[in-house]
């Protein structure tokens, strides 16, 4: 079936932003959320995370792999458009152009907060509390968090509302409408307990 | 009425397939409730440029004047629309006319639609009936359905969903909206429907259906008011059910 590769990709691109990635951002985010607690709370929560049996099989196969195939592909989708949000003002063509930058940002950000995170910790750093205070005590870095972790929860969001076109779920236009609110309210949801996690830090 | 009202035309122009573009200014006098048809037809019968420099008439398209033929279509004011149906009083001015660039111009406001019809042919936008024998009166079809169906044939292939997609352009091979919205009409017929999955398969072939980003300009800007996101939207239902059936199915090849 080698003329249907482009309907399968594209239908596994929608399908591993919500399964795998999108589950494991809304679990990042929320266990982060610890930090709000305490010092302790974060570390002990971060150092379950971090010493999960079978960690390097579940990052791999959870993480790595789908975003890589994510990000890769998402590029490719992302450059072959050809954008007319200036003569076509509509809502949905905002969010056709937002949905590709926030996640060519998005990508930027998970690279480096991959290399500052966890290629750190292969190299023997330990991940807790005082590695991201320290991080985050640069406004700079403080900032780059910001756009980074709301771009990603952006993208998931509206991410969500595209998976449910693109794959069947929601049809009708009022379905669609309801779908774009449902989204709206995840995106703001997860985006207080993003950015109330990084309040703690600093 | 010493003084008589003029309307102003910036007109993007090309001389043949792959000359260059420029554009060229145009007074037309005014009369009430012209279209822009007309106004290309008063220039037509004295081509001057509005510093009255003589120059050739305009090439453009049209046939039905009524708005249902689609072969009149040009981007007016920035909008890709009718040329038939664009009012001067309706209008901004200077009123821009430029081609749809989405398809290759042929000159001037003229461009070559023929990927519409091909795209035709490859979803098989057609209800096979012929036979070398009387096949009889086919299925009845729901009155309801067939009102909604109504909706999806008004298409007149006018292409303003294709100018108006971000992913139809030259980086991509997507079909755009218009003959995915047909596959919706001729799989809901019943008798159409006997080669639904002929007509699923084409469009989940490259260029196909998973092109669309769900930018949703094309419902916004359709002149017939397809709902043709509905259609992508039921056609993604189509194709994912399709694609299940192939996979762990056995007789749904």
């Amino acid at each position: 079936m080698a003329s249907n590769r482009e309907f399968f990709n594209r239908r596994l691109h929608s399908l591993l932003g919500v399964i795998p990635i999108g589950i494991f951002l809304v679990q990042h985010l929320v266990v982060n959320h610890y930090a709000t607690v305490g010092v302790e709370s974060f570390n002990k929560a971060a150092n379950f995370m971090g010493n999960l049996p079978f960690r390097y099989v579940l990052e791999t196969v959870i993480i790595y792999l789908p975003l890589l195939f994510h990000a890769i592909y998402g590029l490719y989708i992302a450059f072959t458009a050809k954008n007319n949000t200036s003569r076509f003002g509509f809502f949905r063509n905002w969010m056709f152009l937002l949905q590709r930058v926030t996640g060519v940002i998005t990508l930027i950000f998970i690279a480096w907060h991959v290399w500052e995170t966890r290629v750190a910790a292969a190299f023997g750093n330990e991940v807790n509390f005082q590695m991201m205070q320290d991080i985050l005590s640069s406004p700079f870095m403080f900032g780059f968090y910001i756009v980074g972790i709301i771009s990603a929860i952006f993208h998931f969001a509206n991410g969500l509302w595209s998976f449910m076109v693109s794959w069947g779920i929601t049809v009708s236009p009022r379905s669609q409408v309801i779908a774009t609110y449902v989204t709206i309210v995840i995106f703001l949801a997860l985006s207080y307990v993003g950015i109330s996690t990084l309040l703690a830090f600093v | 009425m010493s003084e008589k009202k003029m309307v102003k035309f910036i007109i993007q122009r090309q001389d043949s397939e792959n000359a260059a573009p420029y554009e060229e200014t145009f007074e037309v006098p005014y009369r009430p409730n012209m279209n822009v048809i007309s106004a290309l037809m008063e220039i037509r019968k004295n081509p001057v440029d509005a510093s009255g420099k003589a120059t050739t008439p305009i090439a453009w398209d049209m046939n039905c004047l009524e708005e249902v033929c689609g072969a009149c279509s040009m981007v007016i004011n920035g909008k890709p629309r009718q040329s038939c149906s664009a009012l001067v009083d309706q209008l901004e001015q200077p009123i821009r006319l430029a081609p749809m660039k989405t398809f290759p111009v042929v000159r001037d406001l003229q461009v070559d639609r023929s990927r519409m019809f091909d795209a035709l042919k490859k979803v098989k936008a057609w209800i096979p009936i012929d036979g070398t024998y009387d096949l009889g009166p086919g299925p009845r079809m729901p009155e309801n359905k067939r009102q909604w169906a109504y909706e999806l044939s008004k298409c007149m292939t006018c292409g303003v969903c294709l100018e108006a997609c971000p992913n139809v352009n030259s980086k991509s091979d997507f079909i755009g909206a218009q003959p995915l919205s047909q596959v919706r009409l001729f799989n809901a017929h019943p008798t159409g429907a006997m080669n639904k999955a002929e007509r699923l398969e084409a469009i989940m072939g490259d260029g196909g259906l998973v092109n669309c980003g769900n930018s949703q300009n094309c419902v916004q800007s359709c002149p017939k008011g397809i709902p043709l996101t509905t259609s992508i939207a039921a056609l993604n239902r189509d194709t994912t059910i399709q694609s299940f059936r192939r996979f762990f199915g056995s007789d749904h090849q």
